[in-house]
C-alpha cells in the first residue's frame, strides 16, 4: 500500500514537472524575442550591427591577444609563419589553430592587412548606453562612421512629437466611443422608442464588417470636409469602427443591472439624463474600464486607420507611423529603431500590466469585433 | 376695482408668459449655438495650429484632450437641457433619440453606409461614379442615366480581381495565414492554457505568453527583424534565426524575402501566432476553470488518463468556446496588414487581401477595384455575421 502511494507520488511530481518544464519553455520562445529588442536597444549602434544580442551573456568568443604587422619584405604569395605557425595567405585568412589552443587569423586585404593571434574567451559584450534613447527622443545629432572611413554626422529623430501625437489621438479616440456606446447602451437597454430592435440589429450585424469597407468613402468625405489630417478625423474614424462592439458589450452590462434600481429613481422624479449619469456611469465602471483598455490599446497600436486618414501630414505622425517609415528608410539605423519601438510598446505596457484584469474582462466579455 | 386687478393680472401674467416663452426660446438658441461656435472655433484652431518645440506642442496634444473628449460630454449636456424644455410627453418621445441619436448616426456613416457606397464603387471603373444631379431625373432622363452610367463597367472589376495573378497569391497567402496562423494559435493557446491550469507558476507564465497583445503589429515587426535579419556569411550573424542556422552550418537565408515562397509566409504567420495566442490562452483559461471538477474526477476513478480526459472531457466541453475563439482569429487573420506591410511590405509574393486593397486603393488609385477588393473581404464574414444576428435572436433579449 505504501509502495504505491509512494510510486503515485512519484508519478505525480513526474508530471509535475514535465509541465512546468513544457511551460518554461513556451515562456521562453515567447518571451525571448521581446528581450531581444530591450537588450538591443541599450546597446550601442556599432555592437548591434556587428554581434548578435545575445552576445551580452556570456559565451565563448575569438578574442585577439596579439596583432603582428607582416613584414614589408615579407613574400605574400608563398608560406608566412607567425605564432609558430605557418601557412599561405588563403589558409591564413581563414584562420589557423596552434598547437596550444589560439588561432591565427590574417585580417584584411594581402598587402595592408595584420594577423591576429586570437584565443577562444568567455567573453560578454556589456557596453550599455542610453544614447539611443537620446537620439530618437531628443532628436541629438550622432557621428557614423561611413565605409570609406570618415565622420558623418547625421540628425537623429524626433519621438517625441510622435509620442505626443499618438496620446492626443488615443485618449479621445478612446474616451468618445465609450461614452456615445454607454448613452446608446442606456437607450437600447432601459428605453422605449420605435426602431429599437432594427436599430440594435445593425450595431450586431456591423460588429463585424471590415473597416476597410469605409476607408475609401469616408477618406473622400474629409476631403471635402477639409477634415483629412486632423485628430478629429481620427477620433471619429476610430469611434465608428470601435463603436458596434462598445455599444454591444455595455449594453450586455447595463441590460444586467438590477432594475428596481431605476424603477426607484424614477419615483424619486429622476430624469433618464440624471439616472444615467448619477447611478447607471457610476455603478457601470468595470466594464467601462475593459472596454476602456481594450479601445486604448487597440487605437495606440493601430497602423492603418492612421496611415489613411493623417498619412499627408507629417506633424500629426503617430508612433507606429513613425516607426513603420523608419523600417522603410532608415533600415540600418536599428538602434534608432530598437529605442523607438521600446518607447513605443511602454505605454500598452504599463497600461497593460497595472489594468490586466480589467482587460482579461473585457476580453471574455466580448468575442468578435470588425 | 376687483374686477380691474383682476384683469391686470391676466395681462401681466400673459405678458410675462410671452416673455418667458420669448427667453426660452432665446436662451434655447443662444446655448446651442454659443456651444456650437465655441467648439467650431476650437476646432480651427487646432486645425491651424502648428506648434513648434516641445513645450508648445504639448500645450497644443492638452488642449486638443481637452476640447475633444470635453466637446463631446457637452454636446450630449446642451442637447439634453434642450429637449428638457419641452413638455413632459415631448421629453419621453424624443430623449431615447439624444442617447441613441450620436451613436446610430456614427454608425450609419462610418459603416453601414459606406457598404453601399463601397458596393455601388465597385461597379464602376478607377474614376468612380458621377455625382448624379436628381433634378435632371425628369426634366432630361436621358441625361441623368447617363451621368448615371458614365464610368459604369458591371463587375468587371470583380472578374479582374479574380483572374489576376497578384490577387490569387494574396488570397492563397490569406488562406495559408488562416491554416497555420489560426489553427497554430488556438493549439498553442489551448495548451498553455492546459499546462499553466496545473502548474505553480500560473499568473507569471500567462502574463508572460499575454505580454505581445500589447505590442502594436509594427512593433512586433522591429522585434522580428532581430529574429530574421541575415548577414553575410562571413560576418558574425545579428539574428537569433540566422545564428543557429549557420550554427548549425547552413547557410544564411533571408527568412522573410528571398527563400522559396510560399514559405516565406510562414516566417510572417509565426508574428502572428505570436501575438494572438495570448489571447487565446486566456479565454481558453477561463473556460477550462468552468469544468466541473467532479466530472474529472469522476473519469479518472473510472481509469481515463490525463490524455484521454482532455480529448474526451475537456475539449468536447470547451467546444463553444474553441470555435469562437477561432472565428475571432480567423476574422482577424483575413484583415492581417501591419505585419506584412512592415516586414515586406507585400513584396516577394507574401501580399495579402488587405494589402492589396491598400496598394489599389491608395498608391495605384483604383477606387473600383479596391472597392471590389473590399467588397469580397465583407462577404468572407457575412456567414460570421449571420451567426451573431442568430446567436442575437436565440437570447431574446428584446
Amino acid at each position: 500500500m505504501s509502495t504505491q502511494a509512494q510510486s503515485f507520488a512519484r508519478q505525480r511530481r513526474l508530471s509535475d514537472l514535465i509541465v512546468n518544464l513544457a511551460l518554461l519553455i513556451l515562456v521562453l520562445i515567447w518571451t525571448i524575442p521581446t528581450i531581444g529588442l530591450l537588450v538591443s536597444s541599450f546597446r550601442t549602434r556599432f555592437d548591434i550591427q556587428t554581434s548578435g544580442w545575445w552576445w551580452v551573456f556570456p559565451h565563448r568568443e575569438w578574442t585577439t591577444v596579439e596583432e603582428i604587422q607582416p613584414g614589408d619584405d615579407l613574400d605574400r604569395d608563398g608560406v608566412m609563419e607567425f605564432a609558430g605557425v605557418s601557412g599561405t595567405f588563403e589558409e591564413l585568412r581563414a584562420g589557423i589553430a596552434t598547437p596550444d589552443g589560439l588561432r591565427v587569423t590574417w585580417v584584411g586585404n594581402k598587402r595592408l592587412g595584420v594577423v591576429r593571434v586570437q584565443e577562444n574567451r568567455w567573453t560578454m559584450r556589456t557596453d550599455f548606453t542610453l544614447e539611443n534613447y537620446g537620439q530618437v527622443l531628443a532628436g541629438k545629432t550622432y557621428e557614423i562612421q561611413t565605409a570609406g572611413g570618415e565622420t558623418k554626422t547625421v540628425q537623429g529623430d524626433d519621438f517625441t512629437g510622435a509620442f505626443l501625437n499618438s496620446l492626443t489621438v488615443s485618449v479621445p479616440a478612446t474616451v468618445i466611443p465609450i461614452l456615445i456606446a454607454a448613452f446608446a447602451a442606456y437607450g437600447f437597454a432601459w428605453m422605449n422608442f420605435p426602431g429599437r430592435k432594427f436599430l440594435f440589429t445593425m450595431v450586431v450585424a456591423l460588429m463585424v464588417v471590415p473597416l476597410q469597407i469605409a476607408l475609401v468613402p469616408i477618406l473622400r468625405d474629409y476631403v471635402s470636409l477639409d477634415l483629412n489630417g486632423t485628430f478629429l478625423a481620427v477620433w471619429l474614424a476610430h469611434t465608428g469602427f470601435g463603436l458596434p462592439l462598445a455599444t454591444y458589450l455595455l449594453f450586455n452590462y447595463i441590460r444586467g443591472l438590477p432594475r428596481d434600481i431605476l424603477e426607484s429613481a424614477f419615483i424619486d422624479g429622476a430624469s433618464h439624463f440624471t439616472i444615467f449619469t448619477r447611478l447607471i456611469l457610476p455603478l457601470s465602471v468595470p466594464a467601462l474600464a475593459s472596454f476602456a483598455i481594450f479601445q486604448f490599446l487597440w487605437v495606440w497600436n493601430d497602423y492603418l486607420v492612421a496611415l489613411v486618414f493623417i498619412g499627408a501630414k507629417p506633424d500629426v505622425q503617430v508612433l507606429t507611423m513613425r516607426i513603420a517609415e523608419m523600417v522603410g528608410s532608415r533600415g540600418s539605423d536599428w538602434h534608432l529603431l530598437t529605442a523607438g519601438a521600446f518607447i513605443s510598446m511602454l505605454l500598452p505596457l504599463i497600461v497593460f500590466f497595472s489594468l490586466q484584469r480589467f482587460f482579461v474582462r473585457g476580453l471574455l466579455a466580448g468575442s468578435v469585433k470588425g | 376695482m376687483q374686477s380691474t386687478t383682476d384683469y391686470q393680472v391676466k395681462t401681466s401674467g400673459f405678458l410675462d408668459w410671452i416673455a418667458l416663452i420669448i427667453g426660452r426660446v432665446l436662451i434655447s438658441l443662444i446655448v446651442p449655438v454659443t456651444t456650437f461656435g465655441v467648439l467650431i472655433i476650437g476646432f480651427r484652431w487646432l486645425r491651424d495650429t502648428i506648434p513648434t518645440g516641445t513645450a508648445e506642442k504639448t500645450a497644443v496634444s492638452v488642449v486638443a484632450i481637452v476640447w475633444g473628449v470635453g466637446g463631446a460630454a457637452i454636446l450630449y449636456v446642451v442637447s439634453n437641457w434642450l429637449i428638457e424644455q419641452l413638455n413632459t410627453k415631448w421629453v419621453r418621445r424624443l430623449q431615447p433619440f439624444i442617447f441613441i441619436g450620436p451613436a446610430v448616426a456614427i454608425l450609419l456613416w462610418y459603416l453601414a453606409l459606406p457598404t453601399f457606397r463601397t458596393f455601388r464603387n465597385s461597379l464602376y471603373n478607377r474614376e468612380g461614379p458621377l455625382a448624379v444631379t436628381f433634378s435632371t431625373l425628369f426634366s432630361a432622363p436621358g441625361d441623368f442615366f447617363g451621368q448615371l452610367f458614365t464610368n459604369f463597367i458591371g463587375f468587371d472589376n470583380y472578374v479582374a480581381v479574380f483572374a489576376e495573378n497578384t490577387m490569387r497569391v494574396a488570397f492563397r497567402n490569406n488562406l495559408l495565414w488562416i491554416i497555420f496562423g489560426a489553427t497554430l494559435a488556438v493549439v498553442f493557446g489551448l495548451m498553455v492554457a492546459v499546462l499553466a491550469d496545473r502548474s505553480r507558476f500560473e499568473n507569471a507564465a500567462k502574463s508572460l505568453i499575454f505580454l505581445p497583445m500589447a505590442i502594436s503589429m509594427v512593433g512586433a515587426g522591429v522585434i522580428w527583424n532581430f529574429i530574421y535579419e541575415v548577414k553575410d556569411i562571413a560576418d558574425p550573424q545579428i539574428g537569433l534565426l540566422n545564428a543557429i542556422w549557420v550554427g548549425l552550418g547552413q547557410e544564411p537565408q533571408a527568412w522573410t524575402a528571398l527563400i522559396k515562397e510560399p514559405w516565406n509566409n510562414v516566417f510572417l504567420i509565426i508574428i502572428m501566432i505570436w501575438l494572438q495566442t495570448g489571447y487565446a490562452m486566456v479565454i481558453f483559461s477561463a473556460a477550462i476553470k468552468g469544468i466541473p471538477e467532479e466530472l474529472m474526477e469522476a473519469s479518472r476513478v473510472d481509469g481515463a488518463n490525463e490524455v484521454q480526459i482532455f480529448f474526451r472531457i475537456m475539449i468536447p466541453y470547451i467546444m463553444g468556446t474553441i470555435i469562437t475563439v477561432g472565428t475571432t482569429i480567423v476574422i482577424f487573420t483575413l484583415k492581417i496588414f501591419d505585419i506584412v506591410m512592415v516586414m515586406t511590405g507585400g513584396q516577394f509574393s507574401t501580399q495579402v487581401i488587405a494589402t492589396q486593397f491598400y496598394r489599389e486603393a491608395f498608391t495605384s488609385n483604383n477606387r473600383g477595384s479596391a472597392s471590389a477588393i473590399a467588397i469580397v473581404l465583407l462577404i468572407t464574414v457575412v456567414p460570421v455575421m449571420i451567426y451573431n444576428l442568430r446567436q442575437f435572436a436565440e437570447e431574446e433579449a428584446f
